[in-house]
């Protein structure tokens, strides 16, 4: 294989994973643009997506469509609980806190993920086979096509949702300003249940597009979630089309560090990014530059 | 640094020439002004006017965009808050904020710091120097508390404080720092007018001291009353000064406050 | 210090080094062992999270950084044991000093998530780099403790020396907190721009606090590796580090007792559960949880309270009675 159809393969394969970090991105960009918050939980919404398909598809023979949407609809169910549940009684109401029951969640999910299903990997087969594509020398397989095609309606119909149906709009009033947001009478506590129920949502259809290429455990959970962390931040925190260049952007870069250089240090990669970009431009590359602070 | 240093022309602290933007917004706009010390110097100016920001552009809070602030001959633009107050400008802040986490007493001791220097390793060992010192932090702290009739208190938590009280503290933590300057940021907003003649005496007292004061106040009745100086500031910059009574009288300072 | 934390504390040195007298049970002083080291590990990360208002999620990093630099040098290289305990608590502290820098200027939940990071690559690296560290199934054949001629290769042994090192940080972290530096700190964690317009210089205590809980868990983490002569990637990854914050926060944050406490309680609980290894996980999360949710000032301080408020009621109603 020539070394152009080679890198193209790892770029390929990059944006496929791209997608699904930056599904798992704008998870993260949805809760905190609601809440303030990180949502240390987001990664486990991932890892539930990816199982929850495999006992609804594999293990209870449901259909493949039907299964799909009984699993989005159930780990929305688990976002819209963690926020009425926990953060919504919490005694204090202090950020940090609140960023660290979501962590407590994540800890919960995965616990419970153990001893419901078990420590060890499983998948289901890929929506449509396994035989794969050739395109201008590079591989692509079936699955991948599907993650490209989900991810793109799923950005789609949030951006329309966003700036043209009434909740989105109201939910891009509280992203800006919840006191004026309250003053005019728009409910923010529901729009704040929406957002951890919308974050759930994506999170599993991240996790349910992911699994037939890359198998679903337990412990997949904290990976995906700091790695979809780190490209919301790469992008620009708390905007969507920073969400999705940083999903892409890391998942090439992964991709092609891996295949170039070496494969081990694939994941130090994500986290060595987020560091330096925390460090050194937090505004990420789509954000504007940060207020002068003291 | 000498105590005595004062610039050429004896001001003790000069701005010259400021300017501070957030975002679009200019605060403070190409604003000069300059102190004498041992003086009550108050600036006066509508709501917006840049007052505070002044205060916190003096202290190294915010940074100015350009211009620079001179102390004692010292340019401190772009020195951090805590070499500023070392260097000896202390404050208050229109919302008092006083270490809630620690007694009335403590919240003095720690004013001290800058004058201070037991460290770490006497601290974790608890040598013989360090607790030497910290004797004489406390029995300073004292009569600090004595000054500022809060002595009753000096083992209560700020939260259990009255107001007037609670601005008394944070002017005793500032005063244990020892300052060439005191910045006073709308000490009598919320007092009565009992509390507040009880605070303009207090000021008054500091200043028989010798203590250069600059107050920041809305409350006309005590601004006229005590000040040596005023300054007023309409939109980030000076627009008049002098003598209480006659600053009183400058048509421009009445339009800005009424309004055109 | 004050008297009633004199007092406390030599209450409970006297009833650590007792223990040992009604003990028999080997695995028992072992897990007894592993708490004075995890205390020592809390109560630095209690002084950042409590004091310097930082929390960090990546501390088991530094816990490993000391068991492997002590393990490799010692075992490797043939390096002394005592000296390379203090290069390794050196070296990490430096580490932490220098990553400390940029993360501290962040703010608080992307603190979280870098020192989450940070721990990451660590352990990363821990696996990748084989040929030294040992990979995935660990690094065996560490030498003992020793000072002079006498090795501490006994459970029994190790014991006295932990909990002297234990009983050791707790009496200079209290003694730090009742100082001018303790006092500072306070204030800094407490009320920031204040503390620093009252001149001091929380850049620099921040720092200097989060490099010292790195070289404290480095130091547990060397010792560690002494005492168990076998270490692997498994024991330093983030789930020791929401084991430790959990720790902290069950404690309350700033209290140096609670932090004794809520070590002594997440250390010896999963003990107690026999058969629950699986649950251990599920466990902690539901405690992280419920602490912060209903306890956010911590466990307890929220016990002491519950405490003093009956024993104030009671009170009044005795006199009440005497009234009537």
């Amino acid at each position: 294989m020539s070394l152009a159809s080679m890198v193209l393969q790892f770029i390929i394969s990059g944006l496929t994973s791209g997608s699904t970090y930056a599904l798992i991105a704008i998870g993260f960009s949805i809760i905190h643009n609601a809440t303030g918050i990180v949502n240390f939980a987001q990664g486990e919404f991932v890892m539930l997506g990816g199982i929850g398909m495999i006992s609804f598809y594999s293990f209870a023979k449901v259909p493949m469509l039907l299964a799909f949407f009984l699993t989005v609809f159930s780990v929305a169910v688990v976002g819209f609980l963690l926020e009425r549940g926990p953060i919504r009684h919490a005694k204090s109401k202090e950020i940090l806190v609140l960023v660290m029951i979501t962590v407590g969640a994540s800890i919960v999910i995965k616990g419970l993920s153990m001893v419901f299903w078990g420590k060890n990997p499983m998948t289901f087969p890929p929506f449509s086979g396994e035989t794969p594509l050739l395109f201008l020398g590079a591989v692509v397989m079936p699955q991948s096509l599907w993650i490209f095609g989900i991810t793109v309606s799923v950005v789609v119909a949030l951006h329309y949702k966003y700036r043209r149906t009434m909740t989105g709009k109201a939910m891009r009033a509280v992203a800006a300003s919840r006191r004026s947001a309250l003053l005019i009478g728009i409910p923010v506590d529901r729009m704040i249940l929406l957002s951890f129920t919308l974050s759930g949502s994506l999170g599993a259809v991240a996790g349910i597009i992911l699994t037939p290429m890359t198998t679903a455990s337990y412990d997949m959970g904290v990976m995906l979630g700091v790695k979809g962390f780190s490209a919301a931040i790469l992008g620009g925190y708390g905007s969507m089309p920073g969400a999705v260049v940083g999903g892409l952007l890391l998942g090439v870069m992964e991709s092609l560090a891996a295949g170039l250089i070496s494969s081990e240090y694939k994941d130090a990669l994500a986290f060595l990014l987020l560091l330096l970009v925390l460090f050194f431009r937090p505004s990420g590359l789509l954000g504007m530059g940060r207020l002068r602070r003291v | 640094m000498r105590a005595d240093t004062y610039a050429s022309n004896g001001s003790i602290l000069e701005a010259q020439g400021v300017t501070l933007r957030f975002g679009g917004l200019e605060a403070l706009n190409g604003l000069s002004l300059s102190l004498k010390p041992h003086q009550i110097v108050s600036i006066i100016g509508p709501n917006g006017a840049g007052k505070t920001t002044l205060l916190n552009a003096i202290t190294g809070v915010y940074v100015p965009d350009s211009g620079d602030i001179v102390f004692r001959g010292q340019s401190i633009v772009g020195l951090k808050p805590f070499e500023i107050a070392a260097l000896g400008i202390s404050r208050t802040f229109q919302q008092t904020q006083l270490f809630s986490n620690m007694t009335v007493l403590e919240n003095v001791m720690v004013g001290m710091h800058p004058r201070t220097r037991s460290g770490f390793l006497g601290g974790i060992f608890h040598l013989p120097g360090e607790r030497k010192a910290e004797r004489e932090i406390r029995e300073r702290a004292e009569s600090f508390l004595d000054f500022f009739n809060l002595v009753t208190k000096a083992d209560r938590m700020p939260s259990h404080i009255f107001i007037a009280e609670q601005r008394r503290l944070e002017m005793a933590r500032a005063m244990a720092g020892e300052p060439a300057i005191l910045l006073l940021d709308e000490p009598a907003a919320g007092l009565n007018i009992q509390e507040t003649e009880t605070m303009g005496d207090l000021i008054l007292k500091l200043k028989g001291n010798g203590q250069t004061i600059v107050l920041v106040e809305h409350n006309m009745h005590l601004v006229m009353g005590i000040s040596d100086w005023l300054i007023v500031l309409h939109h980030g910059s000076k627009i008049g000064e002098g003598l209480p009574e006659a600053v009183q009288k400058d048509s421009r300072v009445v339009e800005a406050y009424l309004g055109r | 210090m004050g008297k009633r934390n004199k007092i406390y504390l030599i209450l409970y040195a006297l009833g650590i080094f007792v223990i040992p007298v009604f003990l028999r049970n080997n695995y028992h002083l072992m897990v007894l062992n592993v708490t004075a080291l995890n205390i020592v590990v809390v109560i630095g990360l209690n002084l950042l999270i409590g004091y310097a208002g930082q929390i960090s999620l990546g501390h088991a990093a530094f816990f490993g950084l000391g068991a492997y630099l002590s393990g490799i040098l010692t075992t490797t290289y043939g390096f002394p044991v005592g000296p390379t305990m203090i290069l390794a608590v050196l070296i990490t502290g430096t580490v932490a000093y220098v990553i400390g820098i940029p993360t501290l200027k962040l703010e608080g939940h992307y603190l979280v998530m870098a020192t989450l990071g940070f721990n990451i690559i660590v352990y990363i690296m821990m696996i990748q780099l084989d040929r030294v560290t040992g990979g995935p199934s660990g690094f065996a054949g560490i030498p003992p403790l020793r000072i002079g001629g006498f090795v501490f290769n006994s459970d029994r042994k190790i014991y006295y020396l932990f909990w002297t090192i234990s009983v050791g940080v707790l009496l200079l972290s209290l003694n730090l907190i009742r100082s001018r530096v303790g006092r500072a700190m306070a204030a800094l964690s407490h009320n920031e721009v204040a503390a620093k317009c009252a001149g001091i210089d929380t850049e620099k205590y921040k720092i200097n606090l989060f490099a010292c809980s790195a070289a404290l868990a480095s130091l547990a983490g060397s010792l560690y590796a002494h005492y168990i002569t076998f270490i692997s990637p498994g024991t330093f990854s983030i789930f020791y580090s929401l084991q430790i914050v959990t720790m902290v926060l069950v404690g309350g944050m700033g209290s140096l007792w609670g932090s004794v406490f809520g070590a002594f309680l997440l250390t010896l609980l999963p003990e107690f559960l026999h058969g629950v290894k699986d649950f251990s996980v599920l466990i902690h999360g539901l405690v992280l949880m419920g602490v912060l949710v209903f306890f956010p000032q911590g466990l307890f301080p929220g016990i002491l309270q519950a405490w003093m408020r009956r024993r104030e009621s009671v009170q009044a109603e005795t006199a009440g009675g005497k009234g009537t």
